[in-house]
């Protein structure tokens, strides 16, 4: 896990043992280079964290150019923005269709991707390295190309504002890169297994599911973060596709707080903070398994 | 053998079973109407004349068919857009945004990757960006570099100049990049630090034993042994910059024709106006999708040469 020495900018050390490093002798540079260490962490994280808590120390304000005012916020600090938004707004539907929308995409995605990675990585089947390729090309799809004849398709489908047509089109996104990262995950997962489940008198499908599917985990855990992240933030899809008011989903919600003419801040932070906190929750419900996850996808594509 | 044979057979029935649900979804949403774009960028479709139902009113498509003329016109600069402009600078922010995040994420993975008090703590932080939504964070972005915003109050107690973020070109620009810098960061840094936990210790300890110094050791055990993940990750990036969408769009709307990318002003054309130039929108995602196949087949068969130059 650690190589202390890694980065540290002392000459060559020769083959001193971890512990000679540790010696007094060279207590003073190690607390020198901690400090700068722990001080470029501190930096980052500050300016990582702060855009964040940001909207959420102006979502307290109640007037529009509060954010511009951020001293005053303390005096007059009141969560109106917050019951206006929950009352008076369409906020809850929104809420809803992006939940609906959202776990859709997460379930059909992971669950169609997660099958089709696993045949891509343990059977040389004809046409499979073009599937490869297909999901890479696919991610290159410039959303401008796709939009207009999927909406024309989904007017002559009579699909437009229903919430299956942003799901499929939500899955146009997920599907080519979780099936390029559950791939990756599938290939660190030893073959032995598999034959281990065929001789046991498993079909393949059988032994994709009970026995590689649980060892997957990490991998699964990444690619539904990942669909329904995208999901959730999608615009221009749900933009086009969703047309009356109710149907919205939450980024298109949002986006019509802060129009031309009247631009309420103080609720766009109130809901960019109702938002951000069940993607929060769910991305740190996974984080242990991101680094794996992600690593499997990526070194074995 | 004829039971091999036999097995194969099996196994690929279950392959084409298994891979069927995407291949169908894909065709769907994704080569059907990638033919019709085609289509389309070769006619004169916009939202005027595309077949549409008003009521019970059926009225039929009545664009025609004009060839080539739109990408003429967009690669000869007399469509709408000045397009080399926009290519220009689209090469120029997917590249500045990767490079930054690639740097910037690999700095931090290394500091993470060494025994450190509080790691876990900064590694909690340094994932938010990635945690919250883009399509908050841009708001709170906007809010931040408003005229009179935090950073330029910021700067002006530090007697900075507080340049207009967010409706000078040319900082529009510089805050198109911060703002992609700081979304994309934890992605490569998460990579990254997997990939760095899986290089085996003992290769340290050999170029060690070796006499190598640390950047030695940092330029010949580390970054090779890090290729597999910083290829991937890089190829990706440079795939989901060139089309990022959301930043710019939300960032500044349709407020920033020099801020504009090829992917932001293409559904500009397509949904931002009227009449919506479907057949412009159209030719220009053609126009980009082919522009990014032929950048991904050069990286990767340079990948592939220099993969057999290090084994040689």
């Amino acid at each position: 896990m650690t190589q202390n020495t890694l980065t540290a900018s002392a000459p060559a050390e020769d083959a001193a043992p971890p512990a000679v490093k540790r010696a007094p002798r060279r207590g003073e540079r190690r607390t020198g280079t901690s400090l700068v260490l722990h001080l470029t962490l501190i930096v980052a994280s500050v300016i990582a964290v702060f855009p964040v808590a940001w909207i959420a120390w102006v979502s307290f304000g109640p007037d529009k150019t509060d954010f511009l005012h951020p001293g005053d916020i303390a005096d007059k600090f009141s969560l109106s923005n917050y019951s206006t938004v929950l009352g008076d707004t369409e906020f809850t539907q929104w809420f809803l269709n992006s939940m609906i929308v959202g776990l859709g995409t997460c379930a059909l995605g992971v669950f169609v991707s997660a099958s089709a990675g696993y045949a891509v990585s343990r059977m040389r089947f004809p046409g499979h390295r073009p599937l490869m390729w297909t999901f890479l090309v696919t991610q290159m799809f410039p959303i401008a190309i796709l939009i207009v004849p999927l909406y024309n398709l989904a007017a002559n489908l009579g699909l437009l504002d229903t919430y299956w047509i942003l799901i499929l089109a939500n899955c146009t996104t997920a599907f080519p890169y979780c099936a390029f990262l559950l791939k990756g995950y599938f290939d660190t997962i030893p073959v032995e297994i598999d034959e281990a489940g065929r001789v046991d008198g498993l079909t393949p499908f059988g032994t994709f599911y009970r026995l590689v599917l649980p060892l997957a985990r990490p991998g699964l855990a990444v690619a539904a973060f990942y669909t329904f992240l995208t999901a959730w933030g999608e615009f221009a899809f749900a933009s086009v596709l969703m047309l009356s008011e109710d149907k919205y989903t939450l980024p298109i919600g949002l986006a019509t707080f802060v129009s031309e003419h009247d631009q309420q801040w103080n609720l766009m932070a109130a809901t960019g903070v109702l938002i951000g906190i069940p993607a929060a929750v769910f991305f740190y419900l996974i984080q242990r398994h991101l680094v794996a996850g992600l690593t499997a996808g990526a070194s074995k594509s | 053998m004829i039971s091999r044979i036999k097995l194969s057979y099996n196994r690929y029935w279950y392959a084409y079973a298994m891979v069927a649900p995407v291949v169908a979804v894909l065709a769907l949403l994704v080569a059907y109407p990638l033919g019709r774009g085609i289509y389309l960028s070769l006619t004169d479709a916009n939202s005027d004349n595309v077949g549409r139902t008003i009521g019970v009113n059926k009225i039929p498509d009545s664009f025609e068919f004009v060839g080539l003329d739109h990408y003429t016109d967009i690669l000869t600069g007399d469509g709408s857009g000045r397009f080399w402009d926009q290519f220009g600078w689209t090469l120029f922010w997917t590249v500045s945004c990767v490079a930054l995040h690639f740097l910037i994420g690999l700095a931090l993975a290394l500091l993470l990757n060494r025994d450190l008090r509080a790691r876990t703590l900064y590694r909690l932080m340094l994932v938010l960006p990635w945690a919250v939504p883009t399509f908050v964070t841009v708001f709170s972005w906007r809010l931040i570099l408003a005229d009179g915003g935090i950073l330029n109050s910021f700067f002006g107690s530090l007697g900075l100049p507080e340049p207009a973020w967010l409706s000078e070109p040319g900082w529009q620009r510089t805050a198109a990049i911060m703002v992609n810098t700081w979304c994309g960061v934890p992605f490569m840094m998460v990579s990254l630090l997997g990939g760095l936990q899986s290089i085996p210790r003992e290769l340290y300890e050999a170029a060690e034993t070796d006499g190598a110094s640390a950047w030695q050791r940092f330029r010949h055990v580390t970054l090779p042994g890090l290729r597999p993940v910083s290829s991937t990750v890089i190829m990706l990036g440079f795939i989901w910059t060139f089309n990022q969408f959301i930043i710019i769009f939300l960032l500044f709307g349709a407020s920033a024709p020099e801020a504009q990318i090829l992917v932001t002003f293409a559904y500009e054309l397509g949904f931002g106006r009227m009449p919506r130039d479907y057949a412009g929108s159209a030719a220009y995602g053609v126009i980009i999708l082919s522009m990014l196949v032929v950048i991904v087949s050069v990286y990767r068969s340079w990948l592939n040469r220099n993969e057999k130059a290090a084994l040689s």
